[in-house]
Parts: structure tokens; C-alpha cells; sequence
């Protein structure tokens, strides 16, 4: 008899039997306690956010700790308070970084990454143990440290050092090795014969590099790009030590920065948290794909 | 003849060439693995690929960590210069009791989330695993706080927790009998209240990964399980625990290292607050690098955390290498 692979036999829950009164009441049991269970996974994980965005879109007389599940009074008070607060220079800084950042660290990854899956050298095993061993310093551990070596490095725009800069904030978030390490695994699996070709009718090493690896390897960069998102717009800590300047913080600086208070209640600071908070879902559900695919192979190895 | 599942697809496909069908194991040895003398084998060419990504690890990773090493032998004073004291800061990092329980908060920060999210994402993942529509839009649903930002994270459960009777979570306790509770405000529940924010962010997305890990077990052993009798419970722990096994300990090994270093729920929720009860390691650090401007003393805390990640990690895969042996 054939079991249909499903949530049901994973759960080992239903098994083909015969059909009765008491099993058919069961089975409506079953049903209820399942539904339940979906409505409780629901009033846990997204009713919180839920009532941040409704709480956002209140007229802001709340109380302080109250949140609401349907906007009190549909405005966008709070969001504009928000905005005259500085919400929108740091969703500005935020984007730039992603823009910058996140160009820059894939391109990055795919070069070193074609590197260590395409050519046999010298010094590649060595190479390899070298970029995962980064992944044992982590900004958080190496953040004071990272702070100070930042403060010594010239910046040629403003003739300063790279502390209040841009280039403090972005360029230490390119040299990641969880790219490095997706990306190297992908490159390895593309069939030599597919360059050799290519290399027979004349295609130069960059040729290859862009027209025929890095077209294959769309899904996982697709991945790649999932979880460089969320690690940039994820910032918090390195641009606490960095910037300065506060019109140069990232959003969650500035959404850190917004105090609650007694006349205007949450409502401006979970405007704020909302505005933080919809950029990346909606980049997530955009490539939702790509970032199930990575889920198993980031986990085990970022 | 088991329905391919969507997750099945998805946990899979990464690991397919991506072109069709040309990439069996024995045409790719066929292969000629490398010819240097050929045209674009020079042998520097695979360094000028590198080169980028090495000189970004080279200035932002391992520059700061060996700086971090040495400095953690000074009493760094700006402007007087550095003052070489030895291992004077790693003696006062023993005998500091603020650090101690730092540590220990860290520990059980660490050890607790890790282990909640997990049994957790396990639950949510034995609930909707499949490839019903519904059970992939609920998925989706429940999987979002893992993508917002931390900060907007501790934000927000920083209002649903308000101490007081208004506050939205309590105003539902107090609705089934439960008082008031006090959560971030009381020394006494600070920290476990972070460590339940951690869970809820976390435990999505242990799901998914147990998601992939029930849509990789083989049909034929429940069938078999089941021919044999097994009961819904038995096939359970007999046929589903076993095969998770291998991801599981990866993930609980791995997190809590990965725990040791959390900063930013810290900082947003407590500020390791009231009275220290919710420090942890790296807001610790923080406060010592900016509050207190003592950089030699937080370098030496930082290289303290560095030699017990390097340690553990080192350990974690000795282990490993020895299990699957």
C-alpha cells in the first residue's frame, strides 16, 4: 500500500484504516485540535507583528504599553513623526548600505569563489581554512578592535580616517565567508566541459568568469543575496561604535535612538520598528525561494 | 512514489548542477582537472580572483583580531601612549565579578534560547511540514519575525512586555487569571523574559531546517515502522527522532557558540539590566570600550571570548569528525 509522503505520515498522525463512527469522530477531533494548533502558531508568531504595524497606524494617544489590534483611528501621525524624528535619512543610510554594501560583497564572493572552485593552485586548501576561520571572529568579537583599526585607516574623500564614513560602515561588511563558502560549493558542481568549450572557442578567463559561471550560479547567489540583506540591514553594534554623526546612522540606530514617551505613548517608536521592519520582509518574499534553498546549507556551516 | 514536496525541491536543488543532466560523477572525472600551461592558466590568475576578498579579510578581520591580542596586554590611555602591564587585564578579567556573571548569563542565554528554539522549531516543523498550500502560507507566516531586524524585534517586545496592567501581554494574562507580570523590569525575570524574545525570533527558523530534515526521511521507514505495528508515538521516537539526529546536535552545537556573542537583544531589551541581571559578554565589553574608555581591558575581554569560541569551535568539530567516524 502506497503512503503518500505528507505532513501526515512525517507525523506518523494517519494511517490508511477502516472507516467507523468512533473513527470518524476521532478524525474531527483530530481536524479541531489541528486548527487550533494553526490558530495558536499564528496568534504567536504574526499577531505581534500585526499589532505593531496597527499600533503604528493609531491616531498616537495610546497609552504607554497599550497596543492596539485594529488601528485606533486610522492615520499616519505617528509615521510622520517618525519621519520629522530622522526616520528617513536612515532609511536613506540603510539603503545605501545594502546598494553598496551588498554589491560589493557579492562580487566579492564570486570572484574569490571562482577562484577556489574552478582553478587547482598552490595555497588553496590554505586559502579555504583562512576565510572560515573569519567565521570564528565575528564583528561582535572583534567589534572594539575593529572600532580602533577603522580609526586608522585614511579616507581619501574626506582626508580623515574611516571612523563617521561611509566606508566605515559599509566596508567592513564585504569580506563574509558564508557567500564565499555557498558560492564556492555551487561553482564546484558546474561541469568543466561547459568552460572548456567556451575556452576552445576563444573565451578569455573574465569571459568565462561573467558569461557562463556566474549566469549558472543565479540561484545561489539568489541565496547569497537573501542572507547579505539580512545581515547588513541587521547592523547595529559596528555602526554604534562608528558613526558619529547622527544623520549618517542606519535605521537601527535611529530607530533605537526614538524614546517612548508619556504624551506621544509607542506609537512613533513602533512607526519607526515598522519602517524597519518592512524592507526586509518584503525582500525576503520577493526571494523567499533562494532563501529556503540556503537555510539548510547557512545554518549548518555560518 | 512519495509526492515531491516543495521543501523537497528546495532542499535538494542546491545541491543539482544547475545544468541538465550533463554533470554525472563519472563525465566530470573525465574531465581534465587543470592544465596550467593552457591559455588563462597562469598561475597567478586564481590569486587576482582572490585578491579582493583577501585584502577585505585581511585589513577587517585579521588585522583587528591580532590588534585586539596585543592590545589586551596594555593599559591603552589615548594621548599618554600604551602602557605595556602584561597580563595584567586577563588577572583582572578572573577576579572580575561582573564579568563572572556576565559570563554566566551569557551561558545560560545561550544554552537556554538554543535549546528552546530548537524543541520549538522541531514542534512547529512536526505541525506543518508538507506540501499543502496552507501548510506553506502558514509557514511563511509564522517564519517572518526571523527576518525582521533585531532591533525592531526588541523594540517591539519591549511594548507588548510593559510591566504595568496595561501592557498588552498583560492585559491578556490578566484576562485568564495570571497578575501582572513584571518581565524585563525584575531582576528575577530579565533574563529569562530575552531569552523568550530569542525563542520567538529564533524557532522559525529551526523549523525550516527540520522542515528539510522530515522531507529527507526516507517513506520506506514509516511503512516499515508501520507494518511493524509502530503507533503514531513510536514511529515518533524510533523513525523521525534518529533521523534528525545528525542536523539537530549541529544546530545546538553551533547556536550556542553563536550565542555567546549576542549583542544587540541585550542592549535594546535591558541594557543588561536592572542591576546587571541580564549582562551578557559583549554588551559587557561594550560598556568597558565606551562608558568606562578602558579599550585594553575590553581587548582582553574580546580576546577572552575569541580563545573560547576558537576552543569550542575546534572541539565541536573534533567531536564531530569522531562521531561520524
Amino acid at each position: 500500500m502506497a503512503i503518500v509522503g505528507s505532513s501526515a505520515t512525517a507525523l506518523g498522525l494517519r494511517m490508511p484504516r477502516p472507516r467507523s463512527g468512533a473513527r470518524k469522530r476521532k478524525r474531527a477531533a483530530r481536524r479541531a485540535a489541528r486548527l487550533f494548533a494553526y490558530t495558536l502558531v499564528l496568534a504567536v508568531f504574526l499577531l505581534p507583528l500585526w499589532s505593531m504595524v496597527a499600533t503604528a497606524l493609531s491616531s498616537a494617544t495610546s497609552k504607554l504599553g497599550s497596543m492596539d489590534l485594529i488601528p485606533n483611528g486610522l492615520t499616519t501621525a505617528n509615521l510622520s513623526s517618525a519621519w520629522h524624528f530622522g526616520i528617513g535619512r536612515g532609511l536613506a543610510n540603510s539603503l545605501i548600505m545594502e546598494g553598496v554594501g551588498l554589491t560589493l560583497q557579492l562580487t566579492v564572493s564570486a570572484l574569490a569563489a571562482y577562484a577556489l572552485a574552478r582553478k587547482k593552485f598552490r595555497g588553496a586548501a590554505l586559502v579555504m581554512v583562512a576565510i572560515m576561520a573569519t567565521m570564528m571572529m565575528p564583528e561582535e568579537v572583534i567589534a572594539i578592535p575593529l572600532y580602533l583599526i577603522i580609526g586608522k585607516i585614511p579616507n581619501p574623500v574626506t582626508g580623515g580616517t574611516l571612523l563617521d564614513s561611509y566606508g566605515g560602515l559599509i566596508l567592513p561588511l564585504v569580506g563574509w565567508a558564508l557567500p564565499i563558502y555557498i558560492l564556492t560549493g555551487f561553482m564546484k558542481r558546474i561541469p568543466m566541459e561547459l568552460e572548456e568549450a567556451a575556452r576552445v572557442d576563444g573565451a578569455g578567463e573574465l569571459r568565462i568568469f561573467l558569461r557562463i559561471i556566474l549566469p549558472l550560479c543565479k540561484p545561489a547567489l539568489g541565496t547569497c543575496a537573501v542572507f547579505g540583506f539580512l545581515m547588513i540591514w541587521d547592523q547595529y553594534l559596528l555602526p554604534l561604535l562608528v558613526i558619529q554623526t547622527p544623520s549618517m546612522n542606519p535605521l537601527t540606530v535611529v530607530v533605537t535612538s526614538l524614546q517612548s514617551s508619556q504624551e506621544l505613548g509607542d506609537g512613533v517608536k513602533l512607526a519607526a520598528a515598522t519602517i524597519l521592519m518592512v524592507p526586509s520582509v518584503l525582500f525576503y518574499l520577493a526571494l523567499q525561494r533562494y532563501f529556503e534553498r540556503g537555510v539548510l546549507s547557512g545554518s549548518i556551516k555560518g | 512514489m512519495a509526492l515531491p514536496t516543495g521543501v523537497r525541491e528546495d532542499a535538494t536543488s542546491s545541491r543539482t548542477p544547475p545544468t541538465t543532466g550533463a554533470a554525472s560523477g563519472g563525465r566530470r572525472r573525465a574531465a581534465p582537472p587543470f592544465r596550467g600551461s593552457r591559455r588563462g592558466g597562469h598561475p597567478f590568475l586564481p590569486w587576482l580572483f582572490l585578491a579582493p576578498a583577501l585584502v577585505f579579510f585581511a585589513v577587517f578581520r585579521f588585522w583587528p583580531t591580532a590588534w585586539g591580542i596585543y592590545l589586551s596586554f596594555f593599559h591603552v590611555r589615548p594621548y599618554l601612549g600604551n602602557q605595556w602591564i602584561g597580563f595584567g587585564n586577563f588577572t583582572r578579567a578572573f577576579s572580575d565579578a561582573d564579568l563572572h556573571s556576565a559570563v554566566w548569563h551569557s551561558l545560560i542565554d545561550a544554552t537556554a534560547s538554543v535549546a528552546g528554539s530548537v524543541f520549538l522549531g522541531f514542534c512547529l516543523a512536526l505541525l506543518l511540514e508538507g506540501p499543502a498550500r496552507h501548510l506553506r502560507i502558514l509557514r511563511t507566516a509564522a517564519f517572518l519575525p526571523v527576518v525582521v531586524a533585531m532591533v525592531a524585534v526588541a523594540e517591539l517586545w519591549n511594548s507588548l512586555l510593559f510591566p504595568g496592567q496595561y501592557g498588552a501581554v498583560n492585559s491578556i494574562l490578566s484576562d485568564i487569571g495570571l497578575g501582572p507580570l513584571p518581565f524585563l523590569s525584575s531582576p528575577h525575570s530579565s533574563l529569562a523574559t530575552v531569552i523568550g524574545v530569542q525563542i520567538w525570533k529564533a524557532a522559525p527558523y529551526d523549523m525550516l531546517i527540520f522542515v528539510a530534515g522530515l522531507a529527507g526521511i526516507d517513506e520506506h521507514l514509516y511503512e516499515a515502522a508501520a507494518i511493524d505495528g509502530a503507533h503514531a508515538f513510536q514511529r515518533l521516537r524510533y523513525v523521525t527522532l534518529p533521523s534528525l539526529k545528525p542536523i539537530t546536535t549541529i544546530v545546538l552545537t553551533l547556536g550556542v557558540i553563536r550565542g555567546l556573542r549576542v549583542f544587540t537583544e541585550i542592549y535594546v531589551l535591558t541594557n543588561g539590566g536592572p542591576a546587571g541581571s541580564s549582562q551578557t559578554i559583549v554588551p559587557y565589553d561594550y560598556l568597558q570600550a565606551t562608558t568606562n574608555n578602558d579599550i585594553g581591558y575590553a581587548s582582553a575581554i574580546s580576546a577572552l571570548l575569541l580563545f573560547a569560541t576558537i576552543v569550542l569551535t575546534l572541539l565541536v568539530r573534533w567531536w564531530r569528525a569522531k562521531v561520524e567516524d
